[in-house]
């Protein structure tokens, strides 16, 4: 029997981004989220007769932040064109967007190459009463203008990843990346980052691309990778029986994790697309370019490479802190608190201090300060603390603020040094205490060494160094 | 006293009030009387009073003007000729009519226009024809109809209308007045419903060219609503020429040709005109636009892509006429364009559709773009051996009522010397130079981007010397 062929999938991505500007794309209401319906519309956004788009300047600069910090070549002048489509959430009849000549072109991010980024305006945003949840069998559908006409990025990867898991990974730096960079909230959840993918297989070594479908409506990072999974196995199994994979549209239920083509009439579109000529060409001056890159934070990949390289810290943990801004920053302004602690152990301390912040929290807006948390670190490197005395100071500091100096002093956490006699009492009581473990010490049985240890910490409320312990038990045995 | 209003020009008749001579009020009581009365049905809706009244010193002075029904005016019917905004008040007002209204013009009334200001005849129209007040069995021409047969018959000290590939121009040819069409992006389109939107601009339909100027002067400038309009290097003046010493008027052989369809009659005065001007002291010179015999076709097919585009909107959801249906979305979109739009509306929109498709829209849209871009080069040329072009409005006068309403192709030959200057953006007028057999004729003269100044004295200069004081009845509109 002949091997089955192995195949290797094939993805890309379109990623469209809210920008977090003040007012919309081409008129002068506010964004607003949650919001009661219908309060933040106007003539334009309505698209009344007799209106005219006017381009965001807040919109356009943040685009080519965008292409900046994804490495795009900016266009000195760039087209908006009109996707014509009839649908009620599209009040004009067509979509104002970049066609042939996007403001940003090429550029890579990680090991993924950008085709493009474009400039866009949203669609409104439709409610359909009755069970099917869409427009088509529903009793009745509402139209809510407030999101229609937000500002869009559009940014769209070459085919260059090849599992659901990496298109999940690329996907968070991608997010992590444009929220380092404020042009958006990039919340899946709250639609402010939505992401389709395109999905193909080819036989492994092939460098062909099969037929590819385009999968919607995956709006979290879990569903994102659950989708891309499901149809890369739908995929393998229409092509390991022979059957020929369909160009369509396919919706992702994240209810059943099932996907579900969309109405051949839904999708099959002539956009018809034409030079927008209520529009002049949107050109970008190399001062609008160049305002733009001045704002450009140090990215999180240069952040990760260089607490990786200068800094030492593992590829993993500089990724943790890089990769949420909150957190790179805390950590640098830490370390340049210059209170003697090693960027590694800060490092570490800030997982502690981010587990007890709890997910998502910004230390920044915590009682800990960096000055505090810094000390602490220093602390407990010099052994001024021990470790367990740490963790109980992280504590304290996250409930009530202040200088960890004066909350070890108040609840008498400092580490009982070695040079201090009380210590040599205990170790000498765990010894009286246990004859039996000593003996077995004493006769090279280490194991013996936990019960010993264990009450000596009992006994210090954990503020001795377990080394200190270890030490001083082999002195008091002869060892 | 009221016939002595009526004999007063829109400049003479704020001069008349500023100097004390007559009140503003009285004004446009007069005129609102005369439009009310309207027989021609060149009037949509007329105002009860003005809005507001004229700022102290205002350079209009109160001198209301009638306004096409495609600008928006807040809480005033603006149907565009159109079934499908049966009955829309929009809740903003257009650039342009604000500016006369800040300037001292208040609106009116709307005028009657082909649907959409798709048309030269104003027979499409969802609210009936308009009848030429030189006869009333023929068309005032469109798509400004309403406006020029409104100012033709006295009903209206002025009006605005607007023109796309010829329809100011065509009008005021046929209704005996004076019609300016700016260059692209001289008046705001913010607030007029658009048809085309690289061809349409807003322009003055008015008895003298004195009056062309004075209007035009309050509606121009960059508006920050829309991102095509741009600053006029110098400010409108008004016009004082007297003599063309040194002026060369180039005629275009394509245009004034066979090709052109032009009678007789109109032929004629044309050439009475041109005599008049080189008596002047211009000369005629013929010049040539090679790439003008191809502007209609690449007329009609950048403007009904543009309209196939800009008309989506009307969909039956947020506005005007719905008509539903059943449970299905796509039903209702269709019943509700197929009852709100009309022939001339509908052809256009499938033309466009069609252009725009995937598969023709290099051989078709593509093309026409070309084709554009040579016909602006054209002018450029010819402007570098002639200072102003001249050519007949239109190849006839007015016709009747019905006479080329089912036959598209004849209708569209209309604007055959007008649509050229549109594709190409550049400024041009139209001035009465005569009748034929009892119908105004018009006088076409067109200049380079931004020559309204040199353009309006030129225009002025021919105005004066030809000393057209032709009038229809001015009875026509009832109350006189």
């Amino acid at each position: 029997m002949a091997a089955e062929t192995e195949y290797e999938p094939v993805i890309g991505l379109e990623i469209h981004v809210q920008l977090k500007t003040r007012t919309k794309m081409f008129c002068g209401c506010e964004l607003s989220f949650g919001d009661p319906p219908n309060t933040h519309t106007c003539p334009r956004c309505l698209g009344l007769p007799g209106t005219l788009p006017v381009i965001n300047a807040q919109a356009v600069h943040y685009g080519i932040m965008i292409g900046l910090a994804l490495g795009s070549q900016i266009a000195a002048r760039s087209q908006f064109h009109r996707k014509n489509y009839f649908y009620p959430d599209l009040p004009k009849g067509y979509q104002i967007s970049q066609y042939d000549v996007p403001l940003c072109s090429g550029g890579r991010l990680g090991e993924v190459r950008i085709h493009r980024v474009h400039l866009e305006e949203d669609a409104a945003k439709l409610v359909h009463a009755g069970s099917s949840g869409r427009i088509h069998g529903a009793e009745r559908s509402a139209v809510d203008f407030n999101r229609g006409g937000t500002p869009l990025a559009e940014i769209v990867t070459e085919p260059d990843l090849r599992s659901a898991e990496a298109a999940r990974e690329w996907l968070t730096l991608l997010r992590t990346t444009l929220r380092a960079i404020g042009v958006s909230d990039v919340n899946m959840e709250e639609g402010s980052l939505r992401c389709d993918a395109n999905v193909s297989l080819r036989p492994v070594g092939s460098s062909e691309l099969g037929t590819k479908t385009e999968l919607k409506n995956m709006n979290s990072f879990r569903f994102l990778a659950q989708g891309i999974r499901a149809e890369v196995e739908r995929q393998t199994e229409l092509l390991r029986s022979g059957r020929p994979v369909q160009q369509e549209t396919l919706h992702f239920d994240p209810a059943s994790g099932s996907l579900t083509p969309l109405r051949s009439k839904e999708e099959a579109h002539d956009y018809r697309y034409f030079p927008e000529p209520d529009l002049v060409p949107l050109e970008a001056t190399a001062e609008m370019i160049d305002a733009a890159r001045a704002q450009l934070p140090e990215l999180p990949s240069a952040r990760a490479e260089r607490f990786a390289g200068a800094l030492g810290l593992p590829a993993e943990r500089a990724r943790e802190l890089a990769f949420r801004p909150e957190l790179g920053d805390f950590f640098e302004v830490a370390l340049a608190a210059d209170a003697g602690a090693e960027p590694a152990a800060l490092a570490n301390w800030m997982q502690t201090l981010v587990e007890r912040l709890g997910d998502g929290a910004d230390p920044a807006s915590s009682l800990v300060t960096p000055q505090a948390f810094a000390s602490l670190v220093a602390m407990v490197s010099e052994k001024a603390i021990s470790r367990d005395a740490g963790r109980e100071v992280i504590e304290l500091l996250v409930a009530e603020g202040g200088d960890p100096g004066t909350i070890v002093e108040r609840e008498g956490l400092g580490a009982i040094s070695a040079d201090d006699d009380s210590l040599s009492a205990v170790v000498a009581a765990a010894l009286a205490a246990d004859p039996a473990a000593a003996e077995q010490v004493r006769s090279g049985n280490m194991k013996a060494m936990g019960p010993l240890v264990g009450y000596v910490m009992r006994e210090t409320k954990g503020r001795a160094d377990g080394g200190e312990i270890n030490r001083l038990i082999r002195e008091q045995l002869g060892l | 006293m009221s016939s002595d209003l009526l004999q007063l020009s829109a400049a003479q008749a704020a001069a008349a009030i500023r100097a004390g001579e007559i009140d503003a009020t009285e004004l446009f009581a007069f005129y609102r009387a005369r439009a009310a009365a309207d027989q021609l049905n060149a009037f949509t809706w007329v105002a009860e009073a003005a809005a507001t009244a004229a700022p102290a010193g205002a350079p209009l002075a109160g001198v209301p003007v009638a306004v096409k029904d495609l600008f928006c005016t807040e809480g005033v019917p603006s149907q565009s000729g159109s079934r499908i905004l049966e009955g829309y008040r929009p809740p903003y007002t257009a650039t342009v009519v604000r500016r006369l209204a800040a300037a001292g013009a208040p609106l009116l009334g709307k005028t009657n226009q082909d649907e959409f200001a798709m048309g030269s005849s104003n027979e499409n129209s969802a609210y009936g024809p308009v009848l030429n007040p030189w006869d009333r069995t023929r068309v005032p021409g469109g798509s400004s109809g309403g406006s020029a047969a409104a100012v033709a018959a006295g009903l209206a000290p002025w009006a605005l209308g607007t023109d796309t590939g010829g329809s100011i121009r065509q009008p005021a040819a046929f209704s005996g007045i004076v019609g300016l069409k700016p260059t692209y992006g001289a008046c705001s389109r913010y607030g007029m419903i658009a048809f085309a939107s690289s061809l349409d601009q807003a322009g003055p339909l008015t008895r003298d060219v004195t009056d062309a100027a004075l209007l035009l002067r309050h509606m121009v400038g960059r508006d920050a609503n829309d991102s095509t309009s741009l600053e006029l290097p110098e400010e409108i003046r008004l016009p004082r020429r007297g003599e063309l010493h040194g002026v060369r008027l180039g005629v275009p052989e394509e245009l004034t040709g066979s090709a052109g369809g032009i009678d007789s009659g109109v032929r004629a005065s044309f050439e009475a005109a041109l005599a008049q001007a080189q008596a002047l002291g211009a000369s005629i010179e013929t010049c040539t636009l090679p790439h003008a015999p191809h502007a209609l076709s690449a007329y009609y097919i950048i403007a009904p892509a543009e309209a196939s585009a800009n008309l989506a909107r009307f969909d039956g959801v947020r506005y005007g006429l719905r008509v539903a249906g059943d449970t299905d979305l796509d039903t209702m979109y269709s019943r509700t364009r197929a009852q709100g739009f009309g022939a001339e509306v509908k052809r256009r929109i499938m033309l466009g559709t069609y252009a725009l498709s995937s598969g023709y829209y290099d051989a078709y849209y593509g093309t026409a773009q070309r084709v554009r871009t040579r016909i602006s080069e054209d002018f450029r040329t010819a402007f570098s051996a002639v200072d102003f072009i001249v050519t007949p409005t239109a190849p006839t006068t007015a016709f009747e009522l019905g006479a080329k309403s089912h036959d598209p192709l004849a209708m569209y030959l209309n604007d055959f010397c007008t649509v050229p200057m549109s594709l190409a953006g550049i400024p041009a007028i139209s001035i009465p130079c005569g009748l034929s057999d009892g119908l105004p004729v018009g006088l076409q003269l067109a200049g380079p981007a931004f020559s309204e100044n040199a353009l309006l004295d030129v225009a002025y200069a021919i105005e004066q010397a030809l000393g057209f004081d032709g009038r229809p009845a001015l009875s026509a509109g009832g109350a006189a």
